[in-house]
């Protein structure tokens, strides 16, 4: 950086007192507010200075809710050097306003179209990279092993082993699947793995990307089979007053037998008291024969603000945060899955089972609310959510998500 | 005034008296203008565009509004807050019956006043969470003293015919306070003389609240209505702790269904919260006109 660049750079840092930008200098901005995540960068930015000591970082930590807003601010009113987001159609907002800058040289010298290769689809609009991966995790169906060996039931793999496990479960007086739809999202888990299931992938982008009407047939055989889940019973009772924690001590009580969530949940299961052997891990169930099997791994990435002011060191520090080290060692402290194939394996057991089934994946959706635009997301996802308590009206539901795609896509 | 000045008085001096009002009123105007007027102008702009906060904005003229006649949530908030505006009125009654019970003389009656005022003072999302967590099927009070009733869990704030009714009950615990409070305040001013003339008459009970009490608590009974009624109006909190909106948008009210397609994590279509804002904002500026003509009335009637 020139040395009036600096002076600049010097001056608007005196003038917003937030930002300091010069050179040698880049400031964060992240949702890292969790305790386990906040370690986790707080690692990552000591190994940073010390591989860089010329850099200075400069961290602002938001609370995960209220970042959501406040970056719509920041990327326009006083832009820091590094971003936290996440992948897919949650960024192409801010990429389409201009807001983030092209990364794609930092993916060409570093190797990372190779690296990263599972995220750079949903790492690319108009063949260019706009940030870097950094953790990813799975979704899958978490089961209580313990009940399942005592009724005998042994983990399903086609559509009909799960209803079969379902009808022995319930007719034993455990609810087969909890859930807490309040915050609507878990049900786009459920309607993402049974599209992927039954439609495929391509269809699934085809959807969330709003180039297919709800109404579509195919839209009304994923509802049919959602339908023979929830007609009989199989989900708890008043889902949708509680949120996904809620749902997590029916597992633990043994009043319910699975879970469709992602990885972190694990964690709370553990917590409620179950024992790591309690647990088991399955992949979501084949329904149409022979369709390759795509999954669900949501992912977080960094990015760098068009308005950034030291791009320059920004991009050492995405660099490094691609970096099959600095992979390894945050998501061992985070408890997920490093995006760079040639960082370290994971060592704990679900995170094994996740890794060797996201690298055997025909491809990877990021979730509902991340691959379809926002406000076609909520609207989706509520009719899920009606559709999870009044089956009956799928058709409404359906021609109702279909004129808020219109709307939304037009 | 001027006779004994020589020379002819300066701007100041022969102005003095018309200009030092406004000069006082200066400070507040400019307050008033620049937080209140100008906002309310600048969402009614807003609300004639297609706009998500960081791009271009695209004049669609009444689009938004056109919009918003063919939208479901619409009508359910719209209905919703119908809703509220008469059972939230109930407060007042309510509040009146507390304060016509406390307003007596026993030892402590000072603790038991500030025991019922409690609610109000604690904020709308600790009520919101201590009702979510009262509804909440399995082990909350409600649930289970329903459960033990009837045989049958009921999951209000899951089921959308009780969901709306359920979150107004949290919302009239802290209110029916406030009215209680209000009442209080009124039953301190009301004249002994007055009822003592009536009790010789022969007055007692009912009669003697509706026709002689009553009368005299009308000032308390305009505020606490004004307050209700607005208050009703911009329920937000509750709706936004104890459901987000939900089950599926059932129980939406203008406020929230605002803030959500305007502000929240799926939103982000400033225009069209902007037409929300500027429905929301004539509905009120029905009641608020009705209350300062009565209110002016009667100033001119004083």
């Amino acid at each position: 950086m020139t040395f009036t660049k600096s002076l600049q750079g010097l001056a608007l840092s005196v003038a917003f007192m937030s930002t300091a930008a010069f050179a040698g200098e880049i400031t964060i901005n992240s949702d890292h507010s969790d305790p386990v995540p906040k370690k986790a960068m707080e690692e990552l930015i000591a190994d940073f200075q010390k591989a860089n000591p010329d850099i200075k970082v400069k961290w602002n930590n938001f609370d995960h809710e209220g970042y959501k807003s406040a970056i719509r601010n920041f990327l326009t009113a006083d832009a820091p050097d590094v971003a936290a987001w996440y992948a897919g159609n949650r960024m192409e907002p801010f990429v389409k306003a201009g807001l983030f800058a092209d990364v794609s040289d930092v993916w060409k010298a570093n190797g990372l179209n190779d690296q990263l290769k599972s995220a750079s689809s949903s790492m690319t609009i108009d063949g260019k990279q706009w940030g870097v991966p950094y953790t990813y995790y799975q979704w899958g169906i978490y089961y209580r092993k313990d009940i399942f060996a005592e009724k005998g039931i042994t983990p399903p793999k086609t559509w009909a082993e799960l209803l079969a496990a379902c009808e022995k479960l319930k007719a034993a007086g455990i609810t087969p699947f909890t859930i807490g739809t309040k915050a609507l999202w878990p049900t786009g888990g459920w309607f993402d793995y049974l599209n992927l299931r039954v439609n495929g992938y391509e269809f699934h982008m085809e959807l969330t990307s709003g180039k297919v009407p709800y109404t579509d047939p195919r839209v009304k055989a994923v509802f049919e089979k959602w339908g023979e889940l929830v007609k009989p019973g199989y989900f708890i009772a008043n889902h949708a007053a509680i949120d996904w924690q809620d749902a997590v001590p029916q597992m633990v009580q043994g009043k319910a037998a699975m879970y469709l969530m992602g990885n972190f949940a694990v964690a709370t299961m553990k917590d409620g008291g179950l024992k790591e052997d309690q647990i088991g891990f399955l992949q979501f169930p084949q329904i149409t024969p022979n369709l390759p099997m795509a999954e669900e791994a949501p992912t977080d990435t960094f990015h760098i603000p068009a308005g950034a002011k030291n791009k320059e060191d920004a991009k050492k520090f995405l660099a490094y945060v691609a970096s099959p080290e600095a992979q390894s060692k945050m998501n061992a402290t985070l408890g997920q899955l490093p995006v760079n194939n040639k960082a370290e394996k994971p060592q704990d057991a679900f995170l094994k089972q996740g890794f060797e089934m996201l690298s055997g994946a025909y491809a990877l959706a990021q979730f509902y609310d991340r691959d379809a635009n926002a406000e076609m997301a909520k609207a989706g996802m509520e009719g899920f959510q009606e559709f999870m308590v009044k089956p009956d009206k799928a058709d409404a539901i359906l021609a109702r998500i279909e004129k808020v795609r219109q709307r939304v896509y037009k | 005034m001027t006779k004994a000045v020589s020379s002819p008085p300066g701007f100041w001096t022969k102005n003095q008296q018309k200009l030092a009002p406004w000069l006082f009123l200066a400070p507040g105007f400019l307050m008033f203008i620049i937080y209140v007027l100008v906002p309310i102008v600048q969402s009614i702009w807003i609300s004639f565009h297609d706009w998500d906060g960081l791009g271009e904005k695209v004049w669609i003229g009444l689009g938004n509004y056109v919009e918003l006649l063919d939208d479901d949530s619409f009508y359910t908030s719209l209905k919703n807050n119908v809703i509220w505006l008469v059972l939230y009125l109930l407060s007042i009654p309510a509040g009146l019956a507390v304060a016509l019970f406390l307003n007596q003389t026993v030892t402590g009656i000072r603790l038991y006043k500030s025991l019922f005022f409690f609610p109000f003072v604690i904020s709308q999302v600790v009520v919101g969470l201590m009702f979510t967590w009262f509804y909440a099927p399995d082990f909350g009070l409600f649930s289970k003293l329903i459960e033990w009733l009837t045989g049958e869990q009921v999951a209000v704030l899951a089921d959308e015919r009780f969901v709306t009714y359920g979150i107004i009950a949290a919302g009239l615990w802290p209110q029916t306070a406030y009215c209680m409070i209000l009442y209080l305040t009124g039953l301190n001013n009301i004249n002994p003389e007055q009822v003592e003339a009536a009790r010789m008459d022969g007055a007692k009970g009912m009669k003697l609240l509706w026709f002689v009490i009553l009368p005299q608590l009308a000032p308390a009974t305009f505020i606490a209505m004004v307050v209700t009624v607005i208050g009703s109006l911009r329920s937000f909190d509750l709706v936004s702790i104890m459901t987000a909106g939900g089950p599926y948008g059932s129980s939406q009210v203008l406020s929230y269904f605002m803030y959500e397609q305007a502000l929240s994590e799926y939103g982000f279509r400033m225009g069209y919260g902007a037409a929300i804002a500027v429905v929301l904002f004539l509905i009120m500026m029905v009641f608020i006109t009705l209350f300062i003509v009565r209110m002016l009335s009667q100033e001119r009637n004083a």
